[in-house]
């Protein structure tokens, strides 16, 4: 991971990352502070009702970063808040950033861990929750220490605990790890395993807003959203929002992995296109290397063909385009990777990680590794691409409790459709073509792809 | 799909929609992908949810050439197999042992299509209603262990609606027969008793029925009689003794020449107990329970008869807000209304479900809502039980010490104006409550109630006790004779008449548990203490004494039993299982067991309910009403002479009480056809049938006729939806798995179609009235000197505080849902779960006597010395001793009583 700070920009432009230091080591709270942390927080004691701080969050327009793109302001405003209101709420932070290619949250808490402890305290404060809950990925050590750390050092300094900054409200922020399951990351089934329970999903109602974890009214935001929140508070909804190109507004961080010159993570205006985050940020293809596609927001979403990558990143263009912007982490695919193996280990990696709840998802994601596997391997069919189109349907939209098969099946529909000559070619030839991954284009062997396959 | 679709009123649900058709196929697909095709050695093979669904949509080519997954299984006890590998995780026994339950030991490990069900290590599944697991899995990872014994399939069973006999709670059950051996039983639905679960006991008992105890040829001193001699020397004897009755009467009112007692049983049917009556006259016809015992269970029937409390239906159970226990250890003394409370608990509708808009259909949304709630059960028991765990609070004390807490309870529902809304009776008998309660109140039994510690914390307690009683709108009480204490049980019901019922009945609903499967039916057909029979013989006034499926050594101490049977001269025993009473008895004759009579039970809510016959037993064993009437006639009594039928007994009893006439209506009779046909015990696909008796002979038996019930012992007769009392099987075309009970429900979760089976005997008035008209008649019911009805107004006196003594302590009896129950017993499987006698102390006791766990103790109890092993039990007030009740091979003792310690030195 290179290139932690955009230059050229002034901090108030890029609120995320504006306390990150220069050397590369994590912010404490000393630079956090140098860089107008907590400001928010004690403006927002001083001066905000609850209500108040919602209000400028459903104003910025902050749409959730950890990929479904629900408004964050509206999740607060849903939640009982005044006299009459349940005296037991929560604020949920979700950290288990276990979607394959994603790795922005890690980033944004190894960069500077109080910003989230800020944006905790906010959404604690609009919701008036005593309680917060960061649920960790379980594989995140070092997150694990910072925050650790920060916690300790913002109680200290009278950020966190009793009678936080001599105003009448108190929170304490307890760090949960994961057991280490990507079906935790989903919100309600978080929840559960927060509760000791079985991580399968809830059926809604009863919303988290008003019965979630042990039945009280809960938020579950993603870390990232929650670190939007001091910007927000600090600079006002109407100046963060001017911070991105199009109407969504603000600023998010993207992220590139794959063979680029430079992979990484950018806190860039919401609205970039994507061509700029590949081309300029991450400084293109490494020579040698064609880009064949993008799995634009972790491995849940559909392919963006590399012809498309000048879409707009941003929800509602990606939408618009047929794609899904995700947690904006692309993957990219080049052509050294065999497109048929990808998406067996990324189906695989969803096979292994189904609850167990609804029959089409584990019963049917295991079943399309091992045709994927068949074909990859040479053992394919051509009945098995009629199969593999019968799974995406079965696994499909409204099928299963939760989208984890729905979305698993996305990027295997997509390839089904973008890379049908790979399928067809590896049944035929009854073998994969592609050589080692990695191999740039002239060093590759003659099982390189052929003059038909197009690439 | 409908299945992910939140369902609203006035949703329509099209299952033949193409897509629905296609995607119903694949689950099925994909849940056969691990599923070994081993149906054939399976033993849910011919009732499996999963063949059935793998045929209906059409699943019949293998598209998945890849490895199953396989796990390793647990042994899960003498109940239950476990077969995992067959699973297709749908989480119903989760949800079912855990959710509903409330087991501890089963969970659901691993993910993906790896989850496994079961424990976390080899061991007896630990919850009373494990054998649930055996119907609610829709495949055969867990089946019926005792079947698997003697296999046999659905289709192969013959089959009949039976009432489970085990309890008094009254379940219904379908028993299944093979080879004159019974099988298994499975549940039998019935909404208003037992809705689609049994627990373990009932489960399990059956292997009685086949047992090595059973009594299947008379036994004589002298051998050689037939069992037809028999019964003619036996009716000679009888008539001897009658006759010298007739000439008697009319000169002097206490006949010089002794004559027969009757001694009847809470486990034989209504008919068996209404021929015995019959046969050996009214005055001479004693109930045959202990006599402690009888006076709880006539009150019990006396209190539900007085009203104003209905006694509970299952349903009224589920549509509480409240439930109070009193006295009672539910698990152990009648299952099955510990699994309602259990359902009810995690069910029953809350405020914040409402506010929340978690729909009822939203299991998982309602169970974890209920888990944040306050409970709404409140316990006050003698000791602790496993529904404490679910309690919002329980008060464990002395028997007397919980009738005073609910006489204070009632008192403090009164003095603080109560808060009746629901069904508020009339402002009338309110005033005459409200001063009734003044005067109770003035007794002070709330302001002494300090027996078990400071007096501060007791009426704190009281005060919450209270708090939560005023606030319920629809209470229901459920108390018993377990405890064995009459001062709790007149509490029990002062209490429920304190507090608002479900309109229109004027007091909450109150449930009170008897211990037997017809102990209600025994004492609303009326009898004698044992006592006075034991009396009778002692003055040498006892010639022949005809006792019927009873085993005295239960009832009464074995010095009076054995001088009983010693001064009767004549015993007849007619029972089905060997019994100690049995080795003094002149003559034996077998009787038929609960399967293999068609009969009437009473439960304890005083629904009368019909088993039917599911085997012909082999001669001569036969009902016992059968035998009576046999010796009747051997006799030249006019008495149940011309008997030949059930229907000929109910019908003379139906005339002879009419307040009984309700009983005899419960099921059609055994003239009722369907489209002029009987309703076949055996599955149109049952098989065998002309090579199984081809050991004794080739030529197939004519099917025996039963002129008992409109079924008939063929695969003949009317093969669609029989009446609900006469459902032999659960069983629709394409539906072999007991999914098919569905189709014969009004609606999934209701009824059965027609009503559930079972009609109550007994049904308070609604308004409470001075004087019952219920309890005016009931006095010729019990020749036992009535007890003045009292007045629904006025409280019983609280009995004085329970004061711990220092050298004795009170026994009080504890319960063993596998153990107490004398037929279970004789059942291996449930044998093996019950406990060996043992003396249990409370913690403080135990030291203050250098008692330790499992090291015997000396104990000296109504004139009994007894060597028991100690067992701690923490919960038993100080004072308070238990002793475990009915273990076999366990003398007699009515408790509660006093337990003297031996010490070594010999002094008591």
């Amino acid at each position: 991971m290179t290139d932690r700070h955009t230059t050229g920009v002034s901090p108030d432009e890029r609120p995320l990352t504006a306390a990150f230091r220069a050397d590369g080591r994590p912010a404490n709270i000393a630079d956090y502070e140098a860089a107008g942390g907590y400001e928010a927080l004690r403006t927002a004691l001083r001066e905000l009702a609850p209500a108040e701080v919602t209000k400028l969050v459903s104003d910025s327009g902050l749409r959730g970063r950890g990929g479904a793109g629900f408004s964050t302001g509206g999740k607060w405003s849903h939640v009982p808040v005044g006299d009459m209101a349940p005296a037991i709420k929560y604020v949920v932070c979700n950290g288990d950033e276990m979607e394959p290619g994603s790795f922005k949250d890690r980033h944004l808490i190894e960069g500077n861990p109080h910003l989230l402890i800020e944006g905790m305290a906010l959404a604690c404060y609009a919701i008036q929750a005593r309680t917060g809950y960061i649920f960790l990925r379980a594989q995140y050590d070092k997150p694990y220490a910072l925050l650790t750390q920060a916690i300790a050092e913002a109680k200290a300094k009278g950020y966190l605990g009793e009678h936080i900054l001599g105003s009448g409200f108190s929170l304490e922020i307890y760090l949960h790890v994961s057991i280490g399951r990507y079906m935790c990351g989903e919100a309600s089934a978080m929840l559960n395993a927060l509760q000791s329970d079985r991580p399968n999903p809830r059926w809604r109602p009863p919303h988290m807003a008003s019965a979630g974890l042990w039945s009280r009214p809960t938020v579950v935001n993603n870390v990232e959203s929650l670190c939007c929140v001091p910007p927000i508070v600090r600079l006002g909804p109407e100046r963060w929002k001017s911070l991105g190109l199009t109407d969504e507004g603000g600023t998010r961080m993207y992220g590139v992995s794959g063979r680029v010159n430079r992979t990484g993570a950018w806190e860039l205006p919401v609205g970039t296109p994507m061509r700029e985050v590949i081309e300029q940020h991450a400084g293109g293809m490494r020579d040698g290397f064609a880009l064949r596609a993008v799995l634009p927001g972790g491995a849940s979403t559909p392919f963006v063909p590399a012809e498309a990558i000048d879409v707009i990143m941003d929800f509602d263009h990606m939408k618009e385009a047929g794609y899904s912007l995700g947690t904006g982490t692309a993957l990219l695919v080049d052509d050294s990777v065999c497109p048929i193996g990808l998406v067996r280990n990324l189906v695989r990696f969803f096979a292994q990680e189904s609850c167990g709840w609804c029959t089409p998802c584990w019963g049917g994601l295991p079943w399309a590794a091992d045709v994927l596997n068949d074909i990859e391997e040479g053992r394919g069919r051509l009945s098995d691409l009629d199969l593999l189109e019968e799974q995406c349907w079965f696994m499909g939209e409204d099928m299963c409790f939760c989208d984890l098969a729905p979305s698993a099946t996305k990027p295997l529909g997509a390839a089904l459709k973008l890379f049908r000559d790979d399928f067809e070619r590896h049944i035929r030839e009854e073998r994969c073509s592609y050589g080692p991954v990695g191999q740039p284009a002239g060093q590759r062997s003659l099982r390189g792809p052929g003059p038909d396959g197009g690439h | 799909m409908a299945c992910l679709t939140r369902p609203r009123e006035g949703n329509r649900v099209a299952i033949s929609d193409e897509e629905a058709v296609r995607f119903r196929a694949t689950v099925i697909e994909l849940l056969m992908i691990s599923h070994p095709h081993d149906c054939p050695v399976c033993d849910e093979g011919g009732e499996c949810h999963l063949q059935d669904m793998t045929v209906m949509t059409g699943h019949v080519y293998r598209r998945y050439p890849y490895r199953k997954r396989t796990f390793e299984n647990h042994d899960l006890g003498p109940f239950v197999t476990h077969e995992m590998n067959r699973c297709i995780q749908c989480y119903r026994c989760l949800r079912f042992y855990v959710d509903y339950a409330g087991g501890h030991d089963f969970d659901a490990f691993g993910l993906r299509n790896e989850v496994y069900f079961g424990r976390l290590r080899d061991g007896a599944l630990d919850s009373e209603f494990s054998g649930n697991l055996v119907e609610v899995c829709p495949v055969g990872v867990f089946d019926d262990k005792t079947l698997a014994a003697h296999y046999t399939r659905k289709w192969d069973l013959q089959t009949a609606p039976a009432v489970c006999a085990f309890c008094g709670r009254g379940c219904n059950t379908i028993a299944g027969e093979r080879y004159g051996e019974l099988r298994r039983v499975l549940n039998r639905f019935n909404g208003e008793v037992n809705g689609y679960f049994l627990c373990d006991r009932g489960r399990y008992a059956y292997e009685s029925v086949n047992g090595a105890e059973r009594v299947r040829k008379p036994i004589v001193g002298l051998s050689g009689l037939s069992a037809s001699e028999l019964v003619r020397g036996l009716g000679a004897r009888l008539e001897s003794a009658l006759g010298e009755r007739r000439v008697a009467v009319g000169a002097r009112p206490r006949v010089a020449r002794p004559r027969p007692v009757g001694i009847g049983s809470p486990r034989a049917s209504l008919e068996a107990n209404f021929a015995l009556k019959r046969l050996v006259g009214a005055e001479r016809f004693f109930l045959g329970l202990a006599d402690g015992e009888q006076t709880l269970v006539e009150r019990a029937a006396e209190l539900l008869r007085e009203g104003p409390s209905p006694a509970p239906t299952l349903h009224d159970i589920e549509a509480a807000d409240l439930v109070l226990v009193l006295g009672e250890d539910l698990t152990n003394t009648a299952p099955m209304l510990d699994f309602s409370v259990r359902r009810w608990a995690r069910l029953r509708p809350t405020v914040a479900e409402e506010r929340l808009g978690i729909a009822r259909w939203n299991d998982a949304g309602v169970g974890a809502v209920k888990k944040e709630e306050p409970s709404a059960l409140w316990l006050a028991t003698t000791h602790a039980g496993k529904l404490d765990e679910i309690a919002a609070e329980t008060f464990h004390a002395a028997p007397d010490d919980l009738a005073r807490f609910a006489l204070a309870l009632a008192a403090a529902l009164d003095s603080k104006g109560g808060s009746r809304t629901a069904g508020e009776p009339p402002q009338k008998s309110r005033s005459a409550k409200a001063r009734s309660a003044k005067r109770s109140a003035a007794d002070g039994p709330s302001a002494s109630l300090t027996a078990d510690g400071p007096a501060s914390d007791g009426d704190a307690r009281l005060e919450r006790f209270a708090a939560a009683l005023r606030a319920a709108r629809r209470p229901v009480v459920i108390s018993g004779v377990s405890c064995g204490s009459l001062a709790l049980l007149e509490a029990a019901a002062a209490l429920a008449r304190a507090l608002p019922g479900p309109p229109p009945a004027a007091a909450a609903p109150l449930a009170l548990v008897v211990p037997e499967v017809n102990s209600m039916g025994l004492v609303l057909l009326g009898g004698g203490r044992l006592s006075e029979a034991f009396r009778l013989a002692a003055e040498g006034d006892v010639e022949v004494a005809l006792v019927i499926e009873n085993d005295l050594y239960r009832r009464a101490p074995a010095a009076q039993v054995e001088a009983f049977l010693k001064a009767s001269r004549t015993a007849i025993v007619i029972d089905h299982v060997k019994t100690a009473t049995m080795a003094a008895a002149a003559a034996v004759l077998p009787a038929a067991s609960w399967a293999e009579a068609t009969g009437t039970f009473v439960s304890h809510e005083g629904r009368a309910q019909r088993s039917f016959q599911v085997m012909v037993p082999p001669r001569p064993v036969q009902p016992t009403w059968r035998w009576l009437s046999a010796l009747a006639s051997a006799a030249r009594l006019p008495a149940g002479q011309n008997w030949l039928r059930l229907d000929d007994v109910l019908a003379e009893l139906a005339r002879e009480r009419p307040d009984l006439a309700p009983a005899a209506l419960v099921a059609p009779n055994a003239d009722a056809r369907v489209a002029d046909m009987k309703i076949p015990r055996q599955a149109s696909r049952y098989s065998g049938r002309t090579a199984m008796h081809a050991d004794v002979s080739v030529f197939e038996p004519t099917p025996p006729d039963d002129h008992d019930a409109p079924l008939s012992f063929s695969m003949e007769g009317y093969r669609d939806e029989p009446p609900a009392p006469l459902v032999t099987r659960f069983h629709a075309p394409r539906w072999n798995s007991v999914q098919a009970l569905n189709k014969f429900q009004q609606e999934v979760g209701g009824p059965l179609r027609g009503g559930d089976p079972g009609v109550r005997l007994i049904e308070p008035p609604a308004v409470p009235t001075s004087i019952p008209a219920a309890a005016q008649s009931s006095t010729a019911v019990t020749p036992s000197p009535p007890r003045p009805a009292a007045a629904p107004s006025s409280r019983p006196a609280p009995p004085p505080a329970f004061r711990p003594a220092l050298d004795r302590l009170l026994a009080v009896p504890l319960h063993h849902i596998y153990g107490s129950e004398e037929l279970s017993m004789l059942s291996p499987p449930v044998a093996g779960r019950a406990p060996a006698a043992y003396v249990a102390l409370n913690a403080l006791d135990a030291e203050r006597l250098g008692a330790r766990e499992g090291r015997p103790l000396k104990v000296t109890l109504d004139e009994l010395h007894l060597s028991l092993p100690v067992r701690i039990v923490a919960s038993l007030p100080e004072g308070v001793a238990g002793l475990p009740v009915g273990l076999p091979g366990q003398p007699f003792v009515a408790l509660p009583a006093e337990l003297e310690i031996e010490h070594e030195d010999g002094h008591a």
